[in-house]
């Protein structure tokens, strides 16, 4: 594959930089970052400043490791249960249902088999049924059986990935070549043997993205926790996070804004780092997409 | 494609010890049990509950479709439909304009380091969604808020973003920062994979940047145009986290049937109508695959091959 002059593929045609666009985009760009800059900005407040100073500007003091040391030591060191949950929720979910979206649209893009449009159709109509019309059923379906407050109750449900599914199914149809495939069962080897040898090398970069998307799915995961755990030490870090939200307004408010605001920091921070050490692959991911139109 | 391999591949096919037909259905086989554990008896449930209803003497009856009749005719359902349907109006050709002009700035080579702009936009897919609204409802606040110091430095309630009036825009803002970015990257992908002889075939016959658009760029987009809006307008219909979240500090704006979802959540969980609160998810589903159908229908053929 010559993938060398897909980025400067349209040098020739557009010469020259438009200042009016990079306007439009450096609006674009503030609009994005200013949220982001507040929430780092807030950060490095105490309580007070919080309270005293403007949202942009910095407060009189520097506090933001003196905040840090707080969030995980509030209320016996919870914030990092939560941490640690949110690890354990994302690492179980978002691998299984990488691999089960994997095998499953490898099945169907590479076989022809009885029933199989039938699977796909069946599959691909659940993209589209609302997360939440599922979440309160599977709560009672759960907790007949004893599973709701457990962490099964959050990893069994992000086990499926019909989305995944979709994705991996385009992925295999075009980046597998039935004919590998063939020759790789003319040497006589086993359907998965050549999964595991050949045709997951060839899937990488589709692999990279179904994880990607299941570990943010995951880790954004907020609705399902609700529903499923009503003991903290089970929650993820988002469900912790609202409830030091809601804790902190109302009558018999516990106001702890900066804990908050720098326990929504450190929660970002894993993201945004498996996002830029992952944007490599994923980058490479679009670019094979693109080189085989 | 590139593929060497492929000489050999027209020999006389013996007959394989493991028939094709099996080893599909055993690569698909770990996926559809959880699926079925996880998608299909939840829904069968919600179904079989929503048939029945709790009485206060004698238990849990059959009541056939009598919940679905109340939900036709109940008003607080519907006015969360009408709420739903309206932020939908707005938010996603807002978002989706965001991120097609986005998308088309950065193919269109006359940026000064394209890549940045597409991290830079990117970037809060990577922020989870509680944490955004909480952002947000900080920033919203009109008492230690961003929004809060601009009013008081203005001297007045100039921007009231928590109010019943505007509290529904404040979520379609979020809603756009959250998932703008995200649809950037996917119509960015698509762009990507016109071939360049296109761009030279057009440059050749004089069209100017504006003919490329319409002729060659957005003719390409069709199809992530259908994706986005289809799971753009589940999004919609789904609405939940935001005004969930934001109503600790928004009580007054936020009742406990603003959106559908809320309020079969709430019908469940504070009023214990689980046979009541499964029909409501049950028709929020059907009309949410109705209206993505008939998108998916006048979008696209294409894309079924």
């Amino acid at each position: 594959m010559n993938a060398a002059p897909i980025e400067r593929r349209r040098s020739r045609l557009a010469p020259r930089s438009s200042i009016a666009l990079t306007i439009v985009m450096v609006v674009l760009v503030l609009y994005t970052l200013v949220p982001l800059a507040y929430l780092l900005i807030n950060s490095t407040k105490s309580q007070d400043d919080f309270f005293t100073s403007f949202g942009l500007a910095f407060g009189s003091s520097f506090n933001l490791f003196q905040n840090i040391g707080e969030v995980f030591s509030y209320n016996d060191g919870i914030y990092s249960r939560w941490f640690l949950n949110t690890v354990l929720y994302v690492v179980v979910s978002a691998g299984g249902a990488t691999i089960l979206a994997a095998l499953g649209g490898y099945g169907i893009a590479k076989f022809r088999f009885r029933g199989r449009s039938a699977v796909f159709a069946v599959v691909l109509g659940a993209v589209a049924i609302p997360g939440t019309a599922l979440a309160l059923p599977t709560f009672l379906l759960f907790s007949s059986i004893g599973l709701v407050n457990t962490p099964w109750a959050i990893i069994i449900p992000s086990l499926v990935s019909p989305f995944g599914l979709y994705l991996m199914w385009t992925y295999a149809s075009e980046a597998v070549p039935s004919e590998i495939l063939e020759a790789a069962r003319i040497d006589g080897a086993g359907e998965f043997r050549t999964f595991f040898t050949v045709s997951i090398r060839l899937l990488a970069p589709g692999l990279v993205t179904v994880l990607l998307f299941s570990i943010v799915t995951t880790w954004n995961n907020y609705f399902l926790p609700l529903i499923m755990l009503s003991d903290p030490k089970w929650y993820p870090l988002t469900l912790g996070l609202a409830q030091w939200n809601a804790q902190s307004t109302g009558t018999n408010a516990d106001p702890i804004q900066n804990l908050i605001i720098t326990g929504s920091l450190l929660a970002i921070i894993p993201l945004v780092v498996v996002f830029l050490l992952l944007q490599r692959y994923w980058q490479s991911g679009l670019a094979a997409g693109s080189v085989k139109a | 494609m590139a593929v060497t391999v492929a000489s050999g591949s027209k020999a006389p096919a013996r007959p394989r010890r493991r028939p094709v037909i099996s080893s599909g259905w055993a690569f698909v086989i770990p996926f559809l049990i959880f699926f079925a554990i996880a998608i299909l008896a939840p829904v069968v449930y919600a179904i079989y509950l929503s048939l029945f209803r709790d009485q206060l003497v004698g238990g849990s009856s059959f009541v056939g479709l009598a919940n679905y009749a109340q939900a036709l005719t109940d008003p607080d359902f519907w006015f969360g439909v009408g709420r739903v349907f309206g932020f939908m109006i707005i938010q996603v050709p807002i978002m989706l304009v965001f991120s097609l002009i986005a998308a088309l700035a950065i193919d269109s080579g006359r940026l000064r380091a394209p890549g940045f702009y597409r991290i830079l936009l990117f970037l809060p897919y990577a922020v989870p969604g509680v944490v955004a609204v909480l952002i947000w409802g900080f920033i919203y606040g009109p008492r230690f808020g961003l929004v809060g110091s601009i009013n008081s430095f203005l001297g007045a309630q100039i921007f009231t973003p928590l109010t019943p009036e505007w509290v529904l825009g404040s979520i379609a803002n979020i809603a756009v920062w959250e998932f703008a970015g995200y649809n950037m990257v996917i119509f960015y992908a698509a762009l990507r994979t016109v071939p360049n002889e296109l761009y030279e075939a057009a440059s050749l016959d004089g069209a100017g940047a504006f003919r490329t658009i319409l002729s060659i760029k957005l003719p390409a987009l069709r199809g992530a145009l259908v994706i986005t809006t289809i799971f753009s307008i589940i999004g919609s219909f789904q609405l939940f986290n935001e005004p969930n979240l934001l109503k600790p500090i928004a009580p007054n704006a936020i009742t406990s049937t603003f959106t559908p979802n809320l309020y079969a959540y709430n019908l469940a969980f504070t009023g214990q109508q689980y046979n009541y609160s499964a029909t409501i998810a049950i028709v929020m589903g059907l009309i949410t695959a109705v209206i993505a159908y008939v998108v998916q229908l006048r979008g696209t053929r294409k894309e079924l091959r």
